[in-house]
């Protein structure tokens, strides 16, 4: 992994190839490691060590005519492969029709962060995780086993760990640097009827309990053998976690700045607006002890804390600097509340803008939170779900969703796990979803496969949308 | 390349490996896009680097790096024997790879014009005209336009003998326009959605697929999608165009028949499949005019999935997979082809890059055309009462891939063998066997198309891998439709 010095130094030789009137570098560097296992034996095993060098140069940025920038990568540290990427990018970006909306590359003073945490830097790096290998992550995939074997079952599942560092230097000056591992244990269990999953990521190894994982995969595999069909029709479930993560995540490119001036946001016409529920409130903030990644976006400016949703309002978005520019000049922008860049954007030239990645979900108020085992207890009659898989959009502004349940559901009646039942397909709307919720248990951190790891509670949502069955 | 490869491989063996295969891979990407009248996307990536797979203690190891001197290789090489090692404390059964004849080769996909020496001007030039003639249909509301492409370089060795090397030139490009009214957001994609269509071609794809001459047509279709009728929910009769159903063919029988799903090694992320093992050659998956091959060799056309060897070195192949509704083939590779009985893989081990260790994947998946000739016009004319769906907007099927669901951007009723109202929000929805029977007609090879989906994910770590799908307009008989707007409208 290339240390903070190394990266400045490959920096500076940039500065020194490149002729263009700005040069910004995104560096990223590190080693990961993945253990796989089916059939209670392991059958892949992977490690890799990378580096990938991103370079942007701009020219002409605040002429009369316009700007003009572009990007090139590579992975070879070499000089001569240093000089080619810098006139690559450069190349790249003279032949390409100005941008009267472009920005110069900001300067220190305008990536620093107010009033936050540190000066805006995370410590994410655990020096025992990134120490671990494989013979380690094969014990462990072995006691993950034996549960299997104990209970009659099959595993399948990963053991994964990883160590890196992301950097990002500028011409005016601008140096951020970020180091990080990880660690992530994802488990199915199978029988011949059923299964059950559970999965847990964290920077600290040590957070996680591979054995206690498996044990919760394993009893979901068990209690839903010989699952019982029910027909489709609007039910009460109960999301786990996992389940609320993987549903959830569809909206977050939504509440971005560029999303609403492209009108492609189901936002359009509806921020400042109470969209959702009273118990719903949803920050993004990357400093959370729970959450994970860097605490800067793809030009270094320093992440600021959003209140994406308050008590059901939408409220904040985010913001890239040239998506709040433009918005600032836009005919939406009385409409859409506080504009300021917010340390969210995408590295540069890029598509879609900027997004809020770190998602808190504040749970219910303190005393007041379930745990699973509550909610089932006051629900008479519903669906327990442990995760979902497939989820696609079917309409974009009314934010329907559509998708299966998975590895896990359960039919809830007299306030007890009665049986497994067969899988369901839905089709949703997530902003009729968020206004039906229920019940609310404390946010935790999650991990899915359909959405980035999350802090969100598990929810009693009414009226789910159930329309199909499928034949497991 | 061959030295490095020579050293990936002896490290390997003196390190107790009693097989080893090393791939070099050197790639080149480059990536265009547009967004309404901007620049979405201007970049060029290059990657390089190797990835070594053995077998030591009767189990895997694999390890990747991009430090190509004459230390990084070893330790590369000896970390895979070391993984190997580890992955052999948690094994169920030795592993057995079925033969494959060592292979010297030379191969190159077809290429006549390197995209890469078309200027980037022109390239922008053709994208910023297609984003002009698309807003200027009043009720556009945002334009996307891309183009992309991609030179791949491998080098392969193995201790078996074999030293193969293969280059791949991928063109992709494709527009869409969203119209954003009322409490609505509508979509047209051309040549296809997400990103348009794929091949193993050179620049020429650029100029087959006329792109410009389409985007007045694609914008207007967007708009009018707001005034047309809301598709109606029941059972219909449903003609799918080809691109819709190349991607029907893609999650409803390409990701069913990858062997190792069916052996449960994807039980984790991908998912299982119904084509259990008791299947093969007695399940009636489709009526007997379904005839499905996956075929990757260059005979096939420009597929994604067209080459001469697999990343595991065996030769490309021709199986099929289904004949005359007959589930007949499984994707499989060397160490899962001994699940089936059979003697020699089917040449299905692929892998992203040189980073990513090779797994079972589709080639190419096509459904064959009709015999008899029948072009979608005729099709329609023989229709009484059905609807016309075209271009994907969203899929998803369940993990053992029974239960699928896809939304179409534009559907057409048919009535009286006539092409009447436009809907909007077309979906349908059911079970894959009991869909694939209930087909009932296929046009002609004059309709067939081979697609390209760039876009396949699968395995952990994840990797995204260009599958091929040829496909000819057909109808289904009997099909619920519109579920994905029941008790949300």
């Amino acid at each position: 992994m290339l240390t903070r010095d190394q990266a400045s130094a490959i920096f500076d030789k940039l500065r020194k190839y490149s002729s263009a009137d700005e040069v910004e570098l995104l560096i990223s560097s590190g080693r990961s490691a993945l253990t796989r296992f089916a059939n209670n034996a392991i059958h892949q095993n992977v490690a890799e060590e990378s580096h990938t060098l991103s370079v942007r140069t701009s020219i002409d940025v605040g002429s009369a005519t316009g700007g003009r920038t572009a990007r090139a990568s590579t992975n070879k540290l070499d000089d001569d492969s240093l000089r080619r990427l810098a006139q690559t990018a450069e190349t790249l970006g003279r032949t390409q029709q100005a941008d009267p909306d472009l920005l110069p590359m900001p300067t220190p003073d305008e990536v620093a962060g107010a009033e936050l945490d540190g000066d805006g830097i995370v410590q994410r790096h655990v020096e025992r995780t990134s120490r671990i290998d494989a013979r380690e992550r094969a014990d462990a995939v072995s006691r993950i086993v034996d549960v299997a074997k104990k209970n009659s079952l099959v595993s399948a599942g990963i053991y994964a760990t990883s160590e890196f560092s992301e950097g990002l230097f500028n011409s005016h000056g601008v140096a951020k640097w970020h180091e990080q591992t990880s660690a992530e244990v994802s488990i199915t269990m199978m029988g011949d009827t059923s299964s059950g999953w559970q999965k847990a990521n964290s920077p600290d190894a040590a957070d996680l309990d591979p054995v206690k994982l498996a044990e919760v995969a394993a009893e979901k595999a068990v209690r839903s053998a010989n699952p019982i069909e029910l027909p489709p029709g609007k039910y009460t479930v109960i999301l786990e976690p996992s389940a609320v993560l993987d549903i959830v995540g569809f909206m977050l490119w939504d509440f971005s700045g560029s999303a609403l001036l492209e009108q492609r946001s189901f936002l359009n016409d509806r921020v400042g607006t109470k969209l959702f529920g009273d118990n719903i409130t949803v920050e993004d903030d990357v400093y959370h002890p729970l959450q994970t990644g860097a605490a800067f976006d793809g030009e270094g400016m320093t992440r600021q804390r959003l209140k994406l949703i308050d008590k059901g309002v939408v409220r904040e978005l985010a913001y890239s600097r040239g998506a709040a520019t433009k918005m600032r000049h836009s005919e939406l922008a009385a409409k859409v509340g506080s504009v300021t860049p917010t340390g969210h954007g995408f590295m540069l030239p890029n598509e879609m803008g900027e997004a809020p990645l770190n998602i808190v979900f504040s749970g219910a108020e303190a005393g007041s939170a379930q745990t699973v085992d509550q909610m089932i207890a006051s629900t008479e009659r519903g669906i327990l779900v442990t995760r979902l898989w497939y989820i696609r959009e079917v309409d974009p502004y009314e934010k329907i969703l559509t998708g299966m349940t998975r590895d896990g559901t359960f039919l809830v009646e007299h306030s007890k796990v009665q049986s497994g039942v067969r899988n369901f397909r839905f089709n949703q709307s997530l902003i009729q979803m968020l206004r039906n919720v229920e019940a609310l248990g404390q946010a935790v951190r999650a991990s899915g496969e359909e959405s980035i790891d999350m802090v969100v509670p598990p929810m009693t949502v009414r009226e789910f949308n159930l329309t199909e069955t499928t034949k497991f | 390349m061959k030295e490095i490869g020579s050293l990936a491989l002896d490290t390997a063996k003196l390190r107790g490996a009693t097989l080893a295969e090393a791939r070099i891979v050197d790639e080149r990407r480059r990536a265009l896009a547009t967004r309404n009248g901007r620049i979405g996307s201007a970049s060029d990536s290059e990657s390089l680097g190797i990835g070594v797979r053995v077998i030591a203690d009767g189990s895997f190891g694999f390890a990747a790096t991009d430090d190509l001197t004459r230390e990084g290789v070893q330790n590369c090489a000896a970390q895979a024997v070391q993984i190997a090692r580890a992955s052999a404390r948690v094994k169920s059964a030795e592993l057995h790879l079925v033969p494959e004849p060592a292979h010297v080769a030379e191969w190159a996909s077809p290429c006549r014009i390197d995209p890469f020496g078309i200027s980037i001007e022109k390239n922008l030039e053709l994208l910023f005209a297609i984003d002009t003639e698309l807003r200027k249909v009043k009720g556009v509301t945002l334009a996307e336009t891309g183009m992309n492409f991609r030179r791949y370089e491998q080098w392969f060795y193995s201790t078996e003998g074999s030293e193969i090397h293969q280059t791949f030139v991928t063109t992709g490009a494709g527009y869409a326009a969203h119209s954003f009214a009322g409490a609505e957001i509508q979509k047209r994609s051309y040549p296809n959605s997400f990103g348009g269509q794929y091949q193993n071609k050179g620049y020429e794809l650029i100029e087959e697929l006329q792109l410009l001459d389409h985007a007045g047509a694609v914008g207007e279709q967007a708009v009018a999608l707001h005034s047309a009728d809301q598709c109606p929910q029941g059972k219909f009769d449903v003609i799918l165009a080809s691109d819709q159903l190349s991607l029907q063919i893609h999650e409803s029988i390409g990701h069913p028949i990858e062997l190792d799903r069916v052996l449960g090694m994807e039980a984790n992320f991908a998912g299982t499949s119904f084509l259990t093992l008791d299947k093969l050659r007695t399940l009636k998956y489709g009526s007997d005019l379904v005839n499905v091959v996956a075929d990757a060799t260059e005979l096939h056309g420009p597929g994604l999935g067209t080459f001469a060897f697999d990343d595991e070195g065996v030769a490309a192949q021709c199986t099929p997979i289904i004949t005359n509704g007959l589930f007949t083939g499984y994707l499989t590779s060397r160490d899962t082809s001994p699940f089936v009985g059979a003697t020699r893989s089917g040449g299905c081990l692929r892998a992203e890059g040189w980073n990513r260790l090779p797994i079972v994947r589709m080639t190419n998946i096509s459904i064959l055309p009709g015999e008899s000739p029948l072009s979608l016009e005729q099709l329609i004319a023989s229709t009484d009462h059905g609807i016309l769906m075209e271009t994907n907007r969203s899929w998803s099927i369940d993990d053992k891939r029974y239960n699928f669901q896809f939304s179409c951007e534009m559907g057409w009723e048919i009535l009286g063998g006539k092409r009447q109202r436009m809907l909007k929000n077309p979906s349908y929805s059911g079970i894959s066997t009991d869909f694939w029977n209930s087909m009932d007609a296929i046009c002609s090879r004059d309709e067939w198309k081979l697609w390209g989906t760039p876009n396949c994910g699968k395995g952990q770590p994840q990797q995204v891998m260009g599958t091929g799908h040829g496909a000819a307009p057909a109808r289904f008989r009997g099909i619920t439709v519109g579920t994905a707007y029941k008790g949300n409208s």
